[in-house]
């Protein structure tokens, strides 16, 4: 089944050209191409893993491919390390670009890593095409939207499959354009526009940084297939500042993608895309793909203490900054954005204090129950057309089933027993306690209990108390069962999930999901602190929006500048529009200056110089050429006008001149020749 | 035998006639008449050169033929020339055709 792995990618990628091409024909718009494109990449998906995890347990490898590492091994007998082993994989590849005796394979590879991530991106997808059917129910765009969510989710699935960096880059770079695209699906408003512009700018320059770590490691290693660097790696034949500089210029594009501070600001702002987008792309995706990137690149990084200890603060610092701007987010969504940007800042931070599988695990677990979460905030959006909290209030009694699936996201999210959430962040938790990075562990507990703090608040303010604005309240209604189902599907996910690392099926997911041999001994302390935390901040969140334990308007006075730094979120766009914003603007008009003045200048120059050659040359031309030209002619004419006074036209006048010419002749034969 | 030299004679003065008519007379119909005569003189010192030199050869014979031919010819062409001049101008003079000059 794996040899027919790259179908998984090829599918969507079909059905994207059928929706782009014949969409409007069909009668809703192509919009079932999709689904049913996505239903096959699903149950293929599913075949994928099932055969993965069979080859996995079994503890063997199929055939001669064997474990990537073991094979490169084999190749290059002087190579002294192997890098730790990552399951089995199956790695299909040929030759594609051929430049002298530099050869660049492509091809596509399933181990544990990728059969897991090709199943979650599938099922969060098809559940996405399936709920926009009510959502974009009637849009303008109803059929480009779908062509570009086919597009998308081409493009993860190839990135998934992908072997090289080079492939891995292009659907990279199709994945930002496609979330382009869908951010600005309503780009006739200035908002949705900006915000197109502004996520893709963002992640340029993360991206920027990626290819650059990417060429060095070409550099350093001379290949670009994964398997090569792994086996370069180990055999320590890039060692050092080198190491580190590839690893961190690679995560450079993790970063901006999976929008860690200190370029997160485009996710905020990509919120303005249609809700299924944001769940898709911007929750469950995307922005893992920047996760993925580095858990992808572990045998570079793993190598290299300083490198994961910059991804493990980043993701640390981006976890805490993140959570606290969500806990006075007013937008739900906005709640949700800040919410993924922590939780992908907890994923960063577990794969730099050492917790691969945790990393993976939670980035599994939090992309169902944050697509949920965004599905089921779409489903309130739907009901009652705004964004803002404050305008929402009481729904539960309106829409059953939406608030009890977005309860089970919350309680996924927040990391209550037996959710899925709560195994993922316990063994992340668990990572950072065991490893040197203690701070990072407290600051994991300190977000937990934001986590839970501003979720509950979201679920208070929307769906329960008393409606707030009684006009949309009214209108509101529970959203069609094409809204719905998605939600149910994705709520069971997010409740078992997480079983699948849990005691109860023997830490399966560890043993299939793992890079090296990972020990973790569970620790009680730190469950208990995770759930503690966990209960504390639902609790807290109850109490204050919930009970109305105390005065808000006296604690947000009380409060004083860190509320208004909060809500302003801690003024990061305002500093960006000072410093880098403020200095690209100058150096623009500097640049602009220069071009008008000096660039202008010379070309103007060099333009009056033509100008004035051109005016010698015509002048030239005119007054010697054409002098000369009409010289002769004008000779000619003046020595004709002369001679043909001969031809008077009296035909004696000829005759005569005629017998004159022969007695001449006569005469001068006789004296000459005599 | 008459000798040679009355031929020669005779054929030099017909030939000056026949050019001092033809540079001298305006009249087209005179001038051509006057180039027959010239071109007859020119038979006669053929026929006399044919005689005397290669007596038995009928050389020069054969060619006066030839030139009574084309003389002939050029006398059909001129008389139609100056036939189609005095239709469309009324003149005969070769003075006052000059129509072909610069």
């Amino acid at each position: 089944m794996r040899e027919y792995a790259w179908l998984i990618a090829f599918i969507p990628f079909v059905s994207w050209l059928l929706i782009a091409f014949f969409g409007h024909r069909f009668k809703h718009g192509g919009d079932k191409i999709g689904i049913v494109a996505l239903t096959i990449s699903l149950v293929l998906a599913t075949m994928v893993l099932v055969e993965t995890a069979n080859v996995a347990m079994q503890g063997e490898a199929l055939g001669a491919h064997g474990p990537a590492l073991a094979a490169a091994a084999a190749q290059a007998p002087e190579m002294k390390g192997e890098s730790p082993d990552i399951g089995p994989t199956f790695d299909r590849s040929i030759t594609w670009i051929k430049i002298g005796s530099i050869d660049i394979t492509t091809g596509f590879q399933v181990d544990p890593l990728t059969a897991v991530m090709l199943f979650m991106v599938s099922l969060v997808s098809l559940m996405v095409h399936v709920f926009s059917q009510g959502y974009m129910h009637g849009d303008v765009r109803y059929t480009r939207f779908y062509a570009t969510l086919s597009l998308f989710t081409a493009a993860m699935l190839t990135l998934l499959l992908a072997d090289n960096y080079i492939l891995f880059v292009i659907s990279w770079e199709v994945m930002g354009l496609c979330s382009y695209l869908l951010i600005g699906h309503w780009f006739e408003k200035p908002g949705p526009m900006m915000a197109s512009m502004k996520a893709f700018i963002t992640t340029r320059i993360g991206d920027v940084g990626m290819l650059l770590g990417i060429f060095l490691t070409y550099w350093a290693t001379g290949s670009f297939a994964f398997k090569d660097i792994a086996a370069a790696t180990a055999a320590g034949k890039v060692a050092g500042p080198m190491l580190t500089a590839m690893a961190v210029l690679i995560f450079m594009g993790a970063v901006g993608k999976s929008a860690q501070f200190p370029l997160h600001v485009w996710l905020p702002d990509a919120m303005e895309g249609p809700t299924p987008v944001s769940a898709l792309i911007h929750a469950a995706t995307m922005v893992a793909a920047g996760v993925y990137l580095v858990a992808r690149s572990y045998p570079i990084f793993h190598l290299t203490g300083e490198a994961l200890a910059v991804v493990a603060y980043i993701g640390g610092f981006t976890a805490l900054f993140a959570a606290s701007i969500a806990t006075l987010a007013q937008d739900i969504k906005k709640v949700l954005a800040y919410s993924t940007i922590s939780q992908l800042g907890y994923m960063v931070m577990a794969l730099g204090v050492g917790g691969y599988t945790a990393g993976v695990f939670h980035l599994l677990t939090h992309a169902f129950f944050k697509s949920l979460l965004f599905l089921g905030s779409g489903s309130v959006i739907h009901a009652l057309h705004t964004q803002d909290m404050h305008e929402m209030g009481g729904l539960s009694k309106k829409m059953k089933v939406t608030t009890w699936t977005f309860i089970i996201g919350t309680l996924a999210l927040a990391g209550v027993f037996p959710f899925a959430g709560f195994w993922s962040k316990d063994e992340i938790l668990l990572a950072a306690f065991n490893s040197p990075f203690k701070l990072l562990f407290w600051v994991g507990i300190l977000v937990a209990f934001m986590t839970a703090y501003y979720m509950t608040r979201a679920v208070t303010l929307t769906f329960f108390g008393k409606p707030r604005d009684h006009h949309k309240f009214e209108h509101a209604h529970e959203s069609p069962s094409n809204m719905t189902v998605p939600l149910i599907i994705l709520a069971v996910f997010a409740t078992f999930s997480g079983l699948v690392n849990s005691p109860l099926t023997g830490n399966w997911f560890a043993k299939f999901v793992h890079f090296g041999a990972e020990h973790g001994e569970t620790s009680l302390l730190v469950t208990g602190l995770a759930t503690a935390a966990a209960l504390l901040g639902i609790l807290v969140g109850y109490a204050i929006y919930g009970w109305n334990v105390i005065d808000r308007k006296k604690a947000i006075r009380a409060a004083g500048p860190l509320y208004t730094a909060l809500k302003n979120k801690w003024y990061i766009d305002e500093i960006y529009d000072a410093t880098v914003v403020r200095a690209y603007m100058a150096f623009s008009a500097f640049t602009a200056w220069f071009d008008q003045h000096v660039i202008d200048l010379v070309v103007n120059v060099v333009g009056w110089a033509g100008y004035q050659m051109g005016l010698a040359c015509g002048d030239f031309d005119l007054e010697v050429v054409d002098g000369a030209v009409n010289g002769v002619g004008a000779g000619v004419m003046a020595g004709g006008s002369r001679i043909r006074r001969v031809q008077t036209g009296y035909l004696q006048a000829y005759a005569l001149a005629l017998f004159g010419a022969v007695i001449l002749g006569i005469i001068v034969y006789q004296v000459i020749g005599g | 035998m008459i000798p040679l030299t009355f031929f020669l004679i005779l054929a030099a003065l017909l030939f000056g006639l026949g050019i001092a008519g033809a540079l001298l007379r305006t009249n087209a119909i005179r001038m051509l008449m006057c180039i027959e005569l010239m071109l007859n003189a020119v038979n006669l010192n053929l026929v006399a050169f044919s005689h005397y030199i290669t007596p038995g050869v009928f050389r020069g014979q054969v060619l006066a033929i030839f030139v009574m031919v084309v003389a002939a010819a050029e006398a059909a062409v001129g008389l139609a020339i100056i036939l189609e001049l005095t239709r469309k101008r009324k003149v005969i003079d070769v003075d006052r055709t000059t129509l072909l000059k610069w």
